[in-house]
């Protein structure tokens, strides 16, 4: 495999979660929807990695195979989800999943602030999580200093506890939320676009807090989001999909500087500017059956660099930088 | 801006679009098997005829007390006769035959059950519409009139007005059982009203100009077909039920064989303790026909209506 | 002169609050002032978050919801004083496309139906073959082709193409106005382009003003002129949406410009941002400026009254008091200088 250089520039860092070779498949009447094509991917101990994609891309999915909580009749075609070097979570069954969730890995499904029990207060909720997940009894006056640390954790005042989510604002129950998928001190948390229904600067708070989270416990965090400008300020890598396909992978710096895969520079001019007034720049958006996808690169339908051999050969993701992986036959692999 | 798919004109491709077909949420497993039973239960009204003479259902045109073909030991004591080809199913004590009266009673039975939850879905439909769409005061009265009928026991009054009745007709057994009938669609019709009142598409009608009355009729009511449906095939069994309820206690018509009646006349010949099985055995299964067949029915079409509930078969 | 296309005198909005309700009422909206005039077309952007009253006056502006005061007046008529006949006229100009592109269609229906209530309720043509035509040509304004568009269900397209559809349902009418309530917040990134695209062109060749909500302030400073930002039901700050991105000067605006996630890594977010808590958020003030809670620059004065719109500039107004030292303008005035063609 490729030798992945860490964030900080130190040889293969201890990896967290490594995603090798993942399809996951929806069968319909009509043929298999491919909605995860072949995806491999690292998250190394610490960093934050953006999945970053429009809807349909697959990167919900994604999270969802990794949690092996995806409704039937989806399903894991094939590949790998190797957890710490040691367990695969694409081979686990229920009782051996039951130990790994929450205490290895967490998620913050899409709107999960929708979800929170709203006859149960804060601190009911989150002891529920913990109780549920932790092997051993915990006393109830070590779970309530554990809930408190939690809150204080997530920046949220003390009195939250006893609240019931209709009493707490959006970016509160969010926050909630993320209190809860800590709770366990997991290895990684897949946080499934945390703030995409908050206002702009409720989405600040929560996403600093995030960060805040992410440094002081040294959690791996994967992000999935739609929006370039959130990556930016969030992101040490950013992993790009397009169609179920994993297009582009590098450092944050790399992807939004030097973009190379033709879809991931399409994403970043899309970004409507604050900055200063320019012409739109429209493209089409061409659609294609997702159950049957084309011959060769999954892109080749609106590239602007379309070439012969993309509608033959689907081009494999390769290192043609240090560090830097992209899925594209304008560039060769690094020798 | 076409999109890109691979050949759809591959074996492999032509073949997955064929099996598509069969795989319309129509084509129900349960609404069909239901279907069929109901069919074949209806049909008696037109096929029975050819097998058995109606009029052998009435009193006196058979001999009495014959026991069913497949009876090798009877008890010659209770007056019983010896087994018949005639009489396949055997006579009762007062000589209708009892093929003859399933024959004639079970589409009686169910024109009981379509007329009453055929004017209890109308009334449901049009108050349900009135009361989810308008909302205020309209919605409250006809919400607490259907929630009062709902709570009167209406097994009670019916039998208070069948037996007041001198004689009933099938058809007016039918539409005094449609008085109960309609409020249980009226509120399930008026609870999806209400859900689908608040969709986009409803605004975007109102913007385009839509009258209320087009809203209601055009917009809603077609997303609302398979909960109709299946409320409709739940009245007809509630109704039937009913029915059978007055009828076993001796209100129903006495010159037409009713399912119903042919119990209560079996109840009152003590034929339980004679042994005439005969008698109330056939009445009774074929309601458990009907019911079956409407339950499946309902359950069919409530999985079409609520897509979640359907399980998506694999290729 | 001829009357402005939409006027808006003081529009105020409350909901509850009645006798007999236990909740006290909701400001959603208070005295908004807005004058479109009827050429040329202009795209005015209502900027705001959540609470900031923005969807209730989309919907008192199309006839939803009706206000507890002030005044709408369409081409110099009081829609409340409008006859059925006045009022289908009102409909007709005044068309939307709205945030959610699949909750607007009937499931049961093929998208063509939107097309067909339109045309069959406003009477634009008995005759077929005409109808076909005004559908294919609203279609290519939008870049949808009909044969591949009509006969499909909304499920079948994607959301950007069902989007655009809404968009093509509107022009069948030649509206005058369109109200376009977070058309694109819901499509997908790479699209968005195209729609906002479409609307400018729409302004450009077909003189459709569009009055564009959103909490989206980089899309409006691409494509608006004008811009309001409300902020709980009050306007914070008014005027050309140019100065307002490049020099906001209401402390609300301020934050909400610097916490848009750039995507530049150089230019992350400075510093942490601390909210209130919720207490002091959600407390009822009934008087004063609705920001104070979370202002940094609060004075006394700020929770006494609410501060008037001050003129900071050209085309450019701000309700703070940190402004006062310029001469503030009485409000008689406002409602019509402030859009200066």
């Amino acid at each position: 495999m490729t030798m992945e250089h860490s964030p900080n520039g130190a040889k293969k860092t201890q990896v967290v979660l490594a995603v090798r070779d993942l399809s996951v498949h929806y069968p319909t009447p009509d043929g298999d929807v491919i909605a995860v094509n072949h995806v491999s991917f690292d998250i190394y101990k610490g960093e934050l990695l953006g999945l970053i994609g429009e809807s349909g891309c697959g990167k919900t999915t994604t999270a969802l195979a990794i949690l092996r909580l995806l409704q039937p009749p989806g399903e894991i075609a094939g590949g790998a989800l190797v957890l710490n070097g040691t367990t695969d979570l694409a081979h686990l069954h229920a009782t051996q999943l039951r130990q790994v969730r929450w205490r290895d890995v967490a998620l913050i499904p899409q709107g999960a602030m929708n979800s929170l029990n709203p006859v149960m207060r804060v601190r009911d909720q989150i002891s529920d999580s913990i109780r549920a997940h932790e092997s051993r009894r915990i006393s109830n006056s070590e779970m309530r200093e554990r809930v408190s640390k939690l809150l204080r954790l997530v920046g949220l005042p003390e009195r939250v506890e006893q609240l019931y989510p209709h009493e707490l604002s959006g970016g509160m129950k969010q926050r909630v939320c993320i209190a809860m998928a800590i709770a366990l001190n997991p290895s990684l948390v897949v946080a499934d676009e945390p703030t995409s229904a908050l206002d702009v600067i409720v989405q600040r708070v929560v996403a600093q807090n995030l960060l805040d989270i992410k440094n002081r416990l040294g959690v791996s965090i994967l992000l999935i989001g739609h929006d370039m400008g959130l990556m930016a300020q969030l992101a040490d890598r950013i992993a790009v999909m397009y169609a179920g396909n994993l297009v582009e992978i590098a450092p944050a710096r790399a992807v939004l500087k030097e973009p190379l895969h033709p879809y991931t520079q399409l994403l970043i001019e899309a970004v409507p500017s604050i900055k200063e007034r320019k012409p739109l720049q429209v493209t089409e958006g061409l659609t294609h059956d997702l159950r049957y996808p084309p011959p060769g690169c999954i892109f080749q339908a609106r590239c602007p660099f379309v070439m012969d051999k993309c509608r033959r050969v689907r081009p494999p993701l390769q290192v043609v930088k240090p560090n830097h992986q992209v899925a594209c036959h304008l560039y060769n692999a690094m020798e | 801006m076409a999109a890109i798919t691979a050949d759809p004109t591959t074996p492999a491709a032509k073949a997955r679009r064929h099996s598509a077909r069969w795989n319309s949420p129509w084509l129900n497993a349960k609404l069909l098997l239901g279907l069929g039973i109901l069919l074949l239960i209806a049909s008696t009204e037109f096929i029975g005829p050819f097998f058995v003479a109606p009029k052998l259902a009435i009193i006196g045109s058979s001999p009495t007390n014959v026991v069913p073909v497949w009876v090798t030991n009877y008890d010659k004591r209770q007056g019983f006769k010896p087994p018949n080809p005639e009489y396949p199913l055997g006579t009762e004590s007062k000589g209708r035959d009892m093929l003859a009266v399933i024959l004639v009673g079970t589409p009686r039975t169910l024109r009981v059950g379509l007329i009453g939850a055929g004017i209890g879905i109308l009334v449901g439909i049009a108050l349900g519409f009135l009361a989810g769409f308008n909302g205020g005061w309209i919605d409250s009265s006809i919400s607490t009139l259907a929630d009062v009928m709902l709570t009167i026991p209406g097994l009670a009054v019916l039998v208070v007005i069948a037996s007041y009745a001198t004689e009933l007709e099938i058809v007016n057994m039918g539409a005094i059982m449609a008085l109960f009938a309609w409020p249980l669609p009226t509120r399930v019709v008026r609870a999806q009203v209400l859900s689908m009142r608040e969709r986009g598409f409803i605004q975007m009608a109102q913007l385009s100009g839509t009258s209320n009355f087009d809203i209601m009729f055009r917009e809603i009511m077609p997303n609302l077909l398979p909960y109709l449906a299946a409320s409709f095939t739940e009245s007809v069994a509630l109704v039937i039920l009913a029915t059978i309820g007055v009828e076993t206690l001796g209100l129903g018509p006495t010159r037409i064989p009713t399912l119903g009646m042919t119990i209560n006349n079996a109840l009152q010949s003590t034929a339980i303790y004679r042994g005439m099985y005969w008698w109330w055995g056939p009445p009774i299964v074929m309601l458990i026909f009907i019911f079956v067949g409407l339950f499946l029915m309902t359950v069919g079409l409530d999985e079409i209506a609520n897509p979640r509930l359907r399980q998506v078969r694999r290729q | 002169m001829t009357a402005p296309l939409l006027e808006i005198r003081n529009a105020t909005k409350i909901y509850g609050g009645g006798l007999l309700e236990r909740t006290p009422p909701v400001v959603a909206l208070q005295d908004l002032n807005l004058t479109l005039p009827a050429s040329p077309a202009q795209i005015v952007t209502i900027a705001g978050e959540s609470g900031s009253g923005k969807s209730t006056l989309a919907s008192l502006v199309l006839g939803f919801a009706e206000l507890s005061s002030g005044q709408i007046l369409f081409k110099g008529t009081d829609v409340t004083r409008m006859t059925a006949a006045q009022k289908k006229v009102y409909r007709r100009h005044v068309q939307a496309v709205f945030q959610d592109p699949y909750a607007v269609y009937n499931p049961y229906y093929r998208v063509r139906h939107v097309f067909d209530l339109v045309i069959r309720n406003f009477g634009l043509t008995h005759d077929q073959a005409e109808a076909d035509a005004m559908i294919e040509q609203a279609l290519s304004v939008v870049g949808l082709q009909s044969q591949e568009i009509l006969d499909k269900y909304p499920h079948q397209l994607s959301g950007g193409q069902r989007q655009r559809m809404m968009i093509a349902r509107a022009y069948l009418l030649k509206p005058n106005l369109i109200v376009a309530d977070e058309p694109v917040s819901m499509v997908d990134a790479s699209l968005r382009a195209l729609i906002l695209d479409i609307m400018q062109r729409l302004r450009d060749a077909s003189g459709i003003s569009f009055l564009y909500i959103t909490h989206d302030l980089s899309t409006a400073y691409q494509i608006s002129d004008e811009m309001i930002v409300l902020y709980q039901g009050r306007v914070a700050e008014r005027g050309s949406t140019v100065k307002i991105i490049q020099e906001p000067n209401h402390p609300y605006v301020q934050q909400l410009i610097a916490s848009i996630p750039v995507p530049d890594p150089d230019e992350r977010w400075a510093s942490e941002v601390v909210l209130p808590s919720d207490e002091a958020l959600r407390a009822q003030i009934q008087s004063g400026c609705r920001y104070a809670p979370r202002c940094p620059f609060k004075m006394d004065r700020c929770t006494a009254a609410q501060p008037p719109l001050i003129r900071v500039g050209d085309n450019h107004q701000v309700a703070c008091y940190l402004y006062d030292e310029q001469a503030s303008i009485p409000r008689a005035v406002e409602a019509t200088s402030s859009w200066q063609p």
